[in-house]
């Protein structure tokens, strides 16, 4: 079963990822990573969102078609959403988002959800370290990538 | 070898773009900061974060619509910022992108420095390239690619943004304070001198909290209740306070300067205007519970008065106790009362209260005894916790001041205090330190010996934490004139043998085990947050820190400030504190909501959504997905209140059809931000 020129692959893989972060929280969390040196991969390109409840699924299609390989949005912890309620629905999208993307062929999940609230520094790298690893094994993302 | 926070950052690169394609004549301009070199000053910085900043200015340079791309050192520093208000001008530019730090630090920096170059403040962007990337990627290639991406995204943000005014609010001049200890009615006296007008809102039947169980206060040891009853009466007679008693917040809406707060107000079942304080009540009710306000220590009964000195000066009547809320069962207190304050069938009530700003002042609770087994903490009736020992040596207490054991009122010949009990623990207990305890203890040791000058006080240490005006002296008072034996070391355990509480411990100085017979004991327990902080953070939507305290803003810049513009903290519910430092961190809060509410009107952030008519069909997703209730449909189409938006942006995530936008986060810009990054 062992392929060595799939393991050579997997290890030189550098998949590419847009993370969404909520403003208040996860972006928040990232600057702590950052404040307290804590050294994690640079393969997630962040956009600082007002909320996690405004991503539109759009964004996230979005992404894929342009040739992420993932995509991770990060909010708050559920019950601490600075808009109330945001977060909650986020998840809910989430849910059908992860269907969509299975409905369409692509492995659901390339695209993730986290929480990580202002003062989870160590957390955010922990995510961003874990999804570049399981992405390494799945490989590019070639299905929804539109041809340039 | 320096240290390594000698190292400075040596920020700021700098550069500038020519806004939008399609906008001929139109500039934007672009600063980046950060000159992320290794330095070879920090040994540890070295190996972590780089960033190589004037190849990121030098790429950008040739971006689309960039005109003007540049490298600065210390771009916030005041000739930093002359450089990027000349750039403005010189390029007459119409966007600004500083990659640099993170926006929470200098967003406003560049912002005012924008409006300064007349560049309208949100028209620039500030792309971080130092949290986010310089300070947690080692390779310098990479984290160059990932700071340009950033950058890139940013310019491409700021093509798309548009030049916009703060909207104005009408703000609410009146304030809520949360909590009637010390700290809440120090704030609510303070802004009512201002002229502002308070609702304080607390939870017990009186207000006074812990500060009112307290005997006497170091380091002066003046009468605890001497110098907090005239501020209690004040708060009674003063009409620009509205006090609810038995009161709890229920929830809020609404944003600084104008929240709508629903407070809950349990049944009144004793009319405080009417009740001149007979106290022909007490004897006839046939129930007794444990007295909350003398910490257990004694009974009361179903209708009471918390304290002579209480506020309202009113009995109230605990309905959990009462048999007469049932009147087959009981009823006896309303047959005496001849002035008819009695009626049981009051119901709770809920208001709806305006405020502009609001004070969260829910103060502490001392950690529970039962936690402390090895110390027969509740177990054995003479180990006491600090606040019943205030109790016993306190003239309104169970025993007139008097010190005697709980167990059989035999005065006490030597007593054991143990400090740090449940703090300084991050293995079994809390972590931090409880900072008020070696002082109380050192009082509570010096007032021992004033009632029982035959006695015997020991004090079992870790250190002693005494760094206050007057409080290293006042220790050293207590040993060399009361005789206060202080032994260094830990106790490992405390049990019950003939009628005596031996307590087993070291005394480290003198390197040898030390048992003591004791007659009683008292834990200097830690302090933690009361009971309901965790409830009231969460209905306020204000965080707490790793222990459970109400978390300020930041820690040294922003102490009295929550992280939720207009509601600020005060007292012991941001961390452990003694009275003056409760004192000052309360007036510190009513200042900071006097400025806030001095003001006519407050600028409300306009990033907020915005409906592209055409587009809209009138489905009233978005309407229900609104936290803020600021969408309503008009003429069939959506329509956004500005006032109330809070700029979340729940309405995009929901819009099928993609007719509604966040302004200056619209979803063209997130699209072209996402290609700026994949390409
Ligand atoms: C044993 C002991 C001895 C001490 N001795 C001294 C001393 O000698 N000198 C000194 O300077 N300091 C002393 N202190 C410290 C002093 O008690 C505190 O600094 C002070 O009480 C803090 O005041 P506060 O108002 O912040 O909190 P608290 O006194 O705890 O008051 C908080 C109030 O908020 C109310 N509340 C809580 N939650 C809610 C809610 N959700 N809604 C409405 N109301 C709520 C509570 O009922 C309470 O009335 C001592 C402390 C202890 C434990
Ligand atoms: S203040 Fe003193 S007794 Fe209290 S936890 Fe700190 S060191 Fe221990």
């Amino acid at each position: 079963m062992s392929n060595p020129s799939k393991t050579t692959e997997v290890q030189t893989f550098e998949p590419r990822i847009v993370a969404f972060l909520c403003k208040w929280c996860s972006s928040a969390g990232s600057d702590l990573a950052g404040v307290s040196r804590i050294q994690y991969s640079a393969n997630a390109t962040p956009i600082t969102i007002p909320c996690s409840g405004s991503v539109s699924p759009m964004y996230i299609l979005s992404a894929f078609n342009k040739g992420a390989d993932g995509v991770l949005i990060s909010g708050c912890h559920p019950g601490d959403c600075h808009y109330m309620e945001g977060n909650y629905l986020a998840r809910r999208k989430l849910y059908l988002v992860k269907e969509l993307l299975q409905f369409i062929g692509l492995e659901s999940e390339r695209f993730r959800m986290s929480w990580v609230s202002a003062a989870e520094g160590v957390k955010f790298a922990e995510v961003v370290d874990e999804f570049v690893e399981d992405l390494r094994v799945l490989g590019p993302q070639n299905r929804l990538k539109a041809e340039r | 070898m320096p240290a390594p926070d000698d190292w400075t950052p040596r920020s700021d690169a700098y550069f500038a773009s020519p806004l939008a394609q399609g906008t001929p004549g139109k500039q934007c301009g672009l600063a980046a900061t950060g000159d992320y070199q290794p330095s070879l000053r920090s040994p540890w910085l070295a190996a972590a974060a780089t960033v190589d900043v004037k190849k990121v200015a030098r790429e950008l340079a040739k971006d689309d619509g960039v005109v003007f791309s540049e490298d600065y050192v210390y771009m916030c520093s005041d000739p930093g910022q002359t450089a990027v208000i000349d750039a403005i001008k010189d390029n007459d530019l119409n966007g600004m992108v500083i990659s640099c730090c993170s926006p929470t630090l200098h967003e406003k920096t560049f912002r005012d420095a924008s409006e300064l170059g007349d560049l309208n403040a949100f028209q620039c962007e500030i792309a971080n390239i130092r949290e986010q990337c310089a300070w947690v990627h080692s390779d310098m290639e990479v984290a160059t690619e990932k700071a340009l991406k950033i950058t890139r995204a940013s310019v491409r943000r700021v093509q798309h943004n548009q030049a916009l005014e703060p909207i104005g609010v009408p703000v609410t001049r009146r304030a809520l304070v949360v909590g009637g200890g010390i700290a809440g009615i120090q704030a609510a006296l303070d802004m009512t001198d201002a002229g502002l007008d308070v609702i304080l809102v607390e939870k017990q039947a009186t207000i006074g909290g812990n500060m009112l169980k307290l005997s006497e206060t170091f380091p002066t040891l003046d009468c605890s209740q001497c110098i907090l009853s005239p501020k209690m009466v004040s708060v009674s007679k003063n009409a620009k306070i509205t006090l609810m008693t038995e009161s709890e917040v229920e929830s809020i809406s609404g944003f600084v300067g104008n929240f709508k707060v629903k407070i809950k107000k349990k049944a009144e079942f004793v009319d405080p205007e009417l009740c001149k304080l007979c106290d022909d009540c007490t004897p006839v009710c046939p129930v007794a519970v444990p007295n909350e306000y003398d910490v257990g220590l004694t009974n009361r009964r179903a209708i009471y008065i918390p304290f002579a000195q209480a506020i309202p000066a009113s009995f109230t009547l605990d309905e959990e106790a009462c048999l007469g809320l049932d009147p087959v069962v009981c009823g006896k207190c309303e047959e005496v009362c001849d002035v008819g304050a009695i009626d049981y069938d009051k119901k709770p009530t809920v208001t709806e209260e305006e405020v502009g700003a609001i004070i969260v002042a829910t103060g502490f609770d001392l950690y529970g005894m039962e936690h402390m087994g090895e110390f027969g903490g509740g177990r054995y009736p003479d180990v006491l916790d600090g606040l019943q020992f205030e109790r016993l040596c306190s003239a309104s207490g169970a025993t007139e001041g008097h010190i005697m054991r709980p167990s059989d009122h035999k005065v006490p010949k030597e007593i054991v205090f143990i400090q740090c009990s449940g703090s300084r623990d991050p293995e079994n207990h809390c972590a931090y330190c409880s900072k008020i305890c070696c002082m109380y203890t050192a009082k509570h040791a010096t007032l021992y010996k004033h009632h029982v000058p035959d006695g015997q006080a020991y004090i079992f240490y870790i250190d002693i934490r005494s760094g206050g005006k007057g409080y290293e002296e006042f220790v050293q008072r207590s040993m060399e004139n009361d005789g206060v034996i202080y032994l260094r070391g830990r106790v490992s355990r405390v049990y019950e043998k003939d009628g005596k509480l031996k307590v087993m411990g070291v005394d480290t100085l003198a390197g040898r085990n030390v048992e003591i017979d004791a007659d009683m004991v008292v834990l200097a327990q830690a302090m933690e947050p009361s009971k309901g902080t965790a409830e009231i953070a969460k209905i306020l939507k204000i965080g707490r820190d790793k222990d459970g305290f109400l978390a300020e803003a930041h820690p040294k810049l922003k102490p009295v400030e929550s992280v939720t513009a207009g509601i600020y903290l005060a007292g012991a519910a941001q961390g452990p504190k003694d009275i003056p430092e409760t004192v000052s961190q309360a007036g510190a809060a009513a200042s900071k909501v006097i400025a806030l509410l001095s003001k006519d009107q407050l600028a409300h952030s306009p990033t907020v959504a915005k409906v592209r008519d055409p587009y809209c069909t009138g489905c009233e997703m978005c309407v229900d997905a609104c936290p803020y209730d600021a969408i309503a449909l008009v003429d069939g189409k959506a329509s956004v209140n500005e006032i109330l938006c809070e700029g979340c942006g729940s309405c995009v995530g929901v819009c099928v059809r993609a007719a509604i936008d966040v302004k200056n986060v619209t979803q063209l810009q997130i699209h072209e931000m996402i290609s700026a990054i994949m390409a």
